[in-house]
């Protein structure tokens, strides 16, 4: 540590941490000394990282595949208008480095798998796991174990944010509570929806991000007593908090690096004959529409969706088809569609096993694709 | 009454309700209380065996139920259990 430096200008800028007497010079040279992986720089990556570039770690990894989406803005304060369509990692680097020139940042504009986890995770100090599905959420938790770095722990859905620090070393040279421990196994695919299907107030990623980028300052800097065999509650809706104890799961095992989408539940499509689902384009919807053909079109959205834009479609929400099922019986094509065609095609093959169905056909990229490609004054979402 | 904060990714279940006043004297008692009321909350808090899921932790006050006798943790008047979730929203 001895051999980090802070010049004056930087005296000058982290002025408001140094007369904190616990934190002072050292903490904030602490800070510039370390690295810090910012995994996910979404919602709650945002944030984080925005405030740790602000306090002065010294070096920051951040590591996003994606790009910007119009509807990511809602929360996403690390982006703007004219960043939608370009790539996160490195726009959220320029938005860093103009916040503070005194950084570090490298991206890894890469998608985290098993093959590259460890690698990328064993060049830093600490990391943030702000993902957003239980496949990365083990992957993280797995490689950090594996590697001896603490993984500053962060989650939300809709109003409800969970905080923790997990594998961090505590003073007697063992590392505390992880993931697993908490959690040793993930909610079968479809009983816990995500962000995209179950919404997020935009507000939450802000709060509980926040607290992720105090917890990654406070572990680095050594101020204080991280959130270390403790899980942090927020409910939003209700303002209530609780903070639970996290303990040791003697049965949890992490030998090395696995196939996470297995492990979660989630299976390559293997389409046979019976299961496979026909679809048709929005091209060819309107041609059946303009040409007065007998189709019949049924929405499998909720009624509030519905309720922004539709296409008249008979609405027969997902969670109801088969108790609706008569209602799918017609002469000629029946065409069903959702937001962008993964309910649409659920629906069917639900009705195709049940009552052995041939006339169902999905509207490839539902809605979305219609308000795209043949109705743009539709409204979207 | 002791009472049971339900999470939000399982109030669709309860009509929305955030909380569940239980008489019963025991963790197991309580959640088999909450789940009479609210069938379609059984599925996503027992397996097949009736055990708790592994993805869902309950909490008597600020401790993990496996850390005392597990579904056979006795529960007082005003005693808050929490049924923890797992939860993985964040970047998206």
């Amino acid at each position: 540590m001895s051999e980090v430096n802070l010049s004056a200008a930087e005296m000058a800028r982290y002025a408001r941490h140094i007369t904190i007497p616990e934190f002072n010079v050292e903490g904030q040279k602490k800070l510039k000394a370390a690295k810090v992986l910012v995994i996910g720089a979404g919602g709650l990556g945002s944030p984080v990282l925005l405030y740790l570039a602000a306090a002065g770690i010294g070096h920051l990894g951040i590591v996003d595949f994606d790009v910007v989406d119009e509807s990511n803005l809602q929360r996403q304060v690390l982006y703007t208008v004219e960043d939608i369509g370009k790539s996160k990692a490195e726009n959220a680097k320029k938005r860093l480095l103009a916040l503070n020139p005194h950084l570090e940042v490298t991206i890894h504009n890469v998608r985290i798998t098993s093959d590259n986890a460890r690698e990328i995770i064993s060049q830093y100090d600490v990391v943030a796991d702000g993902t957003d599905n239980f496949q990365t959420r083990y992957l993280v938790n797995d490689a950090c174990v594996l590697e001896n770095k603490t993984n500053v722990y962060a989650s939300i859905f809709r109003f409800e944010g969970q905080v923790s620090v997990f594998n961090y070393l505590n003073e007697d040279g063992k590392r505390g509570p992880n993931y697993r421990d908490m959690f040793p196994e993930p909610p079968p695919p479809g009983l816990v929806p995500n962000c995209a299907e179950g919404g997020v107030i935009g507000v939450l990623p802000g709060i509980i991000g926040s607290m992720q980028a105090l917890e990654v300052i406070k572990v680095v800097s050594g101020v204080g007593t991280p959130l270390a065999g403790r899980l942090f509650l927020l409910d939003a809706a209700t303002f209530e908090t609780r903070t639970l104890k996290v303990y040791k799961n003697p049965n949890t095992k992490i030998e090395g690096l696995i196939d996470y989408d297995l492990f979660c539940g989630i299976h390559p499509v293997k389409e046979d004959e019976a299961n496979k689902v026909k679809e048709v384009s929005v091209q060819e919807l309107k041609g059946f529409i303009d040409q007065k053909n007998d189709i019949k079109l049924i929405d499998v959205r909720e009624p509030f969706e519905y309720e922004i834009a539709n296409l008249n479609a008979e609405l027969i929400p997902l969670s109801s088809v088969l108790d609706a099922a008569e209602r799918f019986k017609h002469s000629d094509k029946v065409i069903v569609h959702c937001k962008s065609g993964a309910r649409s095609a659920k629906a069917i093959k639900l009705l195709q096993e049940e009552l052995e169905l041939d006339n169902l056909y999905n509207l490839k990229g539902g809605i979305l694709a219609y308000a795209r490609e043949i109705d743009t004054s539709l409204q979207t979402y | 009454m002791a009472k049971i904060i339900i999470p939000t990714p399982l109030r669709k279940f309860t009509d929305n309700q955030s909380t569940f006043d239980t008489t019963g004297v025991t963790v197991k008692e309580a959640v088999a209380e909450l789940i009479t009321t609210h069938g379609d909350l059984a599925k996503h808090l027992l397996d097949d065996d009736q055990k708790i899921r592994s993805f869902i932790r309950i909490y008597l006050g600020e401790d993990d139920i496996n850390a005392l006798d597990k579904e056979d943790t006795a529960v007082a008047e005003n005693d808050i259990i929490s049924i923890v979730p797992a939860i993985a929203g964040g970047s998206i």
